[in-house]
């Protein structure tokens, strides 16, 4: 993407004023869209983003720069911009010996989404509406989006690190509006995979279709969802974000650090109960989450947070462990090259136990079964965290029965991990998510098999 | 200034005589800030540029955009946005907007003075911060993060119809997040103040409030579940009539996706609640004299009495719905075509304040903060459930803090519910202003 030559000299220039760290992350990144509405292909989008971010790192001051100018002036400008901002002193000159990494396995792409035509793409949409329509005629509206795009990066910095990553993503995602005696109900859906177009052999917009217009469909008979606190059981696949918001944000160091996780200090303990094994995994080849380097560089990891209920780690990125002097997790990530990196999840994913799904249903009295969870918020700091249901149901003697209708749940991390009292041999990866932290999104996955919380708070409105 | 507009003419010439081509120019210069424990921990100064071009031939729309101001990309832009309105479906409505007769305000946005200031005095005012928070109360045991930040941005629009216009606006900001209790017990507060330029910054009143309302969490406790009157802060006000203006942009009505859809005319909400939308009024943090299609933004009354007016147009909507546009185009920056919304709403305040309020309620719960309106809020259904923190009012008076609670009703209820609109209207950092509010008979679970 760069000459070495280039990238050098862009490293000399961000380190001449003495700083610890220099980098430099480079990205070109190709997107486009295509959006059906109201019965009509509405809209196709494309967009270009190019550019670098630069930061120098002089002591416990990160100075950072960008540019989408990446002639060699361009770079020298935010190099000298982000030497300025790290307020270092003089240097002198250093020169840079770049070692390019191997074996770092690029994510698998069958078919490049650059490479189909833009027909084609508008096909799936009017297939995805056409589909949806069929389910019945409370099915009143219709909004399926087609999305790629293809990220290539490139990170070099001062330790003499220079890795390239070719990330490509596919999405297809459609939401309905069912309309009857009780208003109006929303139904959605996605598939999201770190793959090209060959997605859409594998899967069909009509299965996606239909499960987004059978959930607004369910959703015209649904009770108003309970108030108060009662055992909720998760679906398969359905609620790892869960775990992303009840443990995942409070593992990650740079949050640990500022002593606004209620896991700070916690390393080694019982945190959950034994039947939790939490995984964050990157190199879950296709999963939205994947990626063969971090936007630091790091080749993804495997890196096991919880062990039997055991906390065993957190997640770091690259100034995190390089001051605690212990090796890359893989989870330093940024949304553009116009943000700074830090501590982000992957795919997190709870690991399947030996739990039958039926009995965990119908050994549980009285509660709520959710099928799938929405999104989700937590403050590490004190642990309380909410996600919401979009498709759940009561649980009346243990057995499914109403569909409720949508809400929030809350609890408190700690605590529901020690709650967790069922997890079943079920497991199955999730929809595709973009979490935020700190004004940036990037792409991440979960999973769970079935599992049952003995108590958390359903936000409803039903005494 | 003028140079975005260049930018745009020379984007817009490119257009071909049977399309309309649409050029939208965005650029930002930010500065951001962050301190911990005394130190610069980051400290960012960036541009981010960039073009959105929109072209319509024969009734189809495309789009596409750019982040660089390179004429060959541009050029790459045009014809990329071109080749996407071949494949769109026809439309009558589809069109840019044209020229009708409104001047925009004269509003007093841009300080030129913000882009003068020393990166040095920006980060002195973060340090002053945490200092200020740190010293606040022994209690408060550390920030989870002090920032400064800043912007200067400006845009323009300029399409083959006869729109060219510009606006530029700045904003700088202190925001903190702090964190007070013990070994047993950590609570988390914010506080903010926000101005036009650096002067307007009050770095007391930022670290009063993340204090104080750190401090005031502790020892919270989860309440029973029950029905109860609950009164809202004003930055959750600010949180939930945003909910309440994205469910009247046209654009939701047309598509069916409005709970108020068809509803003129009718009483939506209880007889004393007025909502307006006012971009044109400078005190909002989202003041525009110029919406995002190159219109005049303008006053338009959506709710008066409880009885709903009307909603906020583009160009589009309105013509599909047979009106004008009330200037009411945006849109997420120039990587995104426009759609009709709110930019500044408020409620008509009341003439009681919070005190006042609170001892009218005499039992219930403030609300001070909430979670999860992503997650649980769906404005087509109209269902509302949200995390919540806040106290309990006992006696007309604020008593023990709570927390790990949800407070939950449909849209549609809350608006009759509503009991009383306070005094304190406070601007926020969002497309709605905040006040106190109160709202009679709301779920409330907890334990």
């Amino acid at each position: 993407m760069l000459d070495e030559s280039v990238i050098q000299r862009t490293l000399a220039t961000a380190l001449r004023t003495g700083g610890d760290f220099a980098e430099v992350f480079v990205e070109d990144k190709r997107s486009s869209a295509a959006m059906l509405d109201d019965g009509r292909v509405e809209e196709l989008s494309s967009g270009r983003d190019r550019g670098a971010g630069i930061r120098v790192v002089v002591g416990e001051t990160t100075g950072f720069a960008h540019t989408a100018d990446l002639s060699d002036d361009g770079l020298r400008a935010a190099a000298e911009a982000a030497a300025a901002a790290a307020r270092s002193g003089d240097g002198g000159v250093r020169e840079v010996a770049l070692t390019r990494q191997s074996g770092v396995r690029p994510n698998r792409v069958g078919v490049l989404p650059e490479t189909v035509a833009k027909g084609t793409k508008v096909e799936l949409l009017r297939r995805a509406d056409e589909a949806a329509r069929a389910e019945g005629g409370s099915i009143r509206q219709v909004r399926a989006r087609y999305g790629d795009s293809r990220r290539r990066i490139l990170v070099a910095n001062s330790d003499g690190l220079l890795s390239e990553d070719d990330q490509v993503r596919t999405l297809f995602v459609v939401s309905t509006v069912a309309f009857g005696d009780t208003g109006m109900q929303t139904g959605y859906e996605s598939l999201g995979r770190t793959v090209g177009f060959e997605l859409f052999d594998r899967y069909q917009v009509e299965d996606i279709a239909r499960t987004a217009a059978r959930r607004a469909v369910t959703k015209l008979a649904a009770r108003p969802a309970p108030s108060g606190t009662l055992p909720v059981v998760i679906g398969p696949g359905g609620g790892g974000v869960l775990f992303h918001e009840a443990c995942g944000h409070g593992l990650e160091k740079d949050l640990v650090d500022k002593g606004a996780s209620v896991f700070k200090g916690r390393l080694g303990q019982q945190v959950a109960s034994p039947l939790v094994t939490l995984v964050d995994d990157g190199t879950m080849a296709e999963e939205w989450g994947h990626y063969a380097i971090d936007d630091e560089g790091a080749p993804a990891r495997r890196n096991v947070l919880i062990q039997d209920g055991v906390l065993t780690d957190y997640m770091w990125d690259h100034l995190r462990s390089r001051k605690d002097g212990r090796p890359r997790s893989g989870n330093g990530r940024r949304q553009s090259y116009q943000h700074l990196p830090m501590v982000r999840m992957t795919n997190t994913y709870l690991v399947g136990g030996d739990g039958e799904p039926a009995g965990i249903v119908s050994s549980t009295d009285h509660g709520v079964y959710v099928a799938a969870l929405g999104g989700g918020q937590v403050n590490t700091a004190t642990g309380d965290f909410v996600f919401g249901m979009t498709e759940a149901y009561l649980i009346e003697n243990g057995e499914i029965t109403e569909p409720i209708r949508e809400g929030n749940l809350i609890g408190n991390g700690p605590k529901v991990l020690v709650d967790i009292d069922a997890v079943g041999n079920d497991f199955a990866m999730g929809h595709p998510g973009t979490c935020g932290k700190d004004g940036q999104g990037v792409p991440v996955g979960d999973g769970v098999p079935t599992l049952r919380v003995k108590a958390l708070t359903v936000g409803g409105t039903a005494a | 200034m003028s140079d975005l507009l260049d930018i745009a003419d020379a984007v817009v010439a490119q257009a071909r005589d049977d399309e309309q081509l649409e050029a939208y120019v965005g650029r930002s210069t930010d500065t951001q800030v962050r301190v911990y424990q005394g130190e610069v921990e980051q400290l960012a100064v960036a541009d981010s540029l960039g073009v959105g071009v929109r072209i319509v031939h024969e009734g189809r729309q495309g789009f596409a955009y750019c982040g660089t101001f390179d004429s060959e990309a541009l050029a790459e832009t045009v014809s990329e946005a071109r080749d996407n309105a071949a494949f769109g479906e026809p439309d009558e409505a589809a069109g840019l907007a044209e020229p009708d007769g409104v001047e925009p305000a004269d509003l007093d946005l841009w300080r030129p003075g913000l882009a003068e200031v020393a990166t040095d005095r920006k980060v002195a005012l973060a340090l002053e911060l945490e200092r200020t928070l740190l010293a606040a109360d022994p209690r408060i045991t550390g920030v989870e993060s002090c920032d400064y930040g800043d912007s200067l941005g400006e845009t323009a629009v300029v399409t083959t119809t006869g729109i060219r216009r510009s606006s530029r606006v700045t904003g700088c900001e202190l925001v903190a997040y702090s964190l007070a209790g013990d070994e047993d017990e950590t609570q988390t507060g914010f506080g903010f103040s926000l101005g036009r330029d650096v002067d307007e910054l009050d770095v007391e009143a930022a670290a009063g409030d993340a204090a104080d309302r750190a401090l005031r969490m502790l020892g919270a406790i989860q309440p029973p579940s029950g029905r109860l009157t609950v009164v809202l802060d004003p930055w959750v006000t600010a949180q939930l009539m945003g909910i309440v203006a994205g469910t009247l942009g046209a654009e939701e009505v047309i598509k069916a996706r409005s709970l108020f859809a068809g509803r003129e005319g009718e009483q939506v909400a209880a007889p004393f609640v007025t909502l307006v939308e006012d971009p044109t009024d400078a005190r909002s943090w989202g003041a525009s004299p110029v919406d995002a299609e190159g219109l005049a933004t303008r006053r338009v009354p959506l709710i008066e009495a409880g009885e709903l007016r009307g909603f906020v147009h583009s160009t589009w909507t309105a013509r599909r719905m047979g009106t004008r546009s009330t200037g009411s185009a945006v849109r997420a920056g120039f990587k995104s075509t426009p759609t009709a919304g709110c930019r500044a709403v408020a409620l008509t305040p009341g003439d009681r304040d919070a005190a006042a309020l609170l001892a009218d309620v005499g039992d219930g719960v403030l609300v001070q903060e909430v979670s999860g309106l992503h997650s649980g809020v769906n404005p087509i259904s109209g269902d509302f459930s949200t995390g919540a923190q806040g106290l309990r009012i006992r006696g007309g008076a604020l008593a023990e803090p709570l927390r790990e609670f949800t407070i939950a009703s449909t849209i549609q209820r809350l608006l009759h519910d509503l009991v009383a609109v306070g005094s304190d209207l406070t601007w926020l950092p969002m497309s709605a202003a905040g006040m106190t509010l109160v709202v009679g008979d709301v779920a409330v679970s907890g334990a």
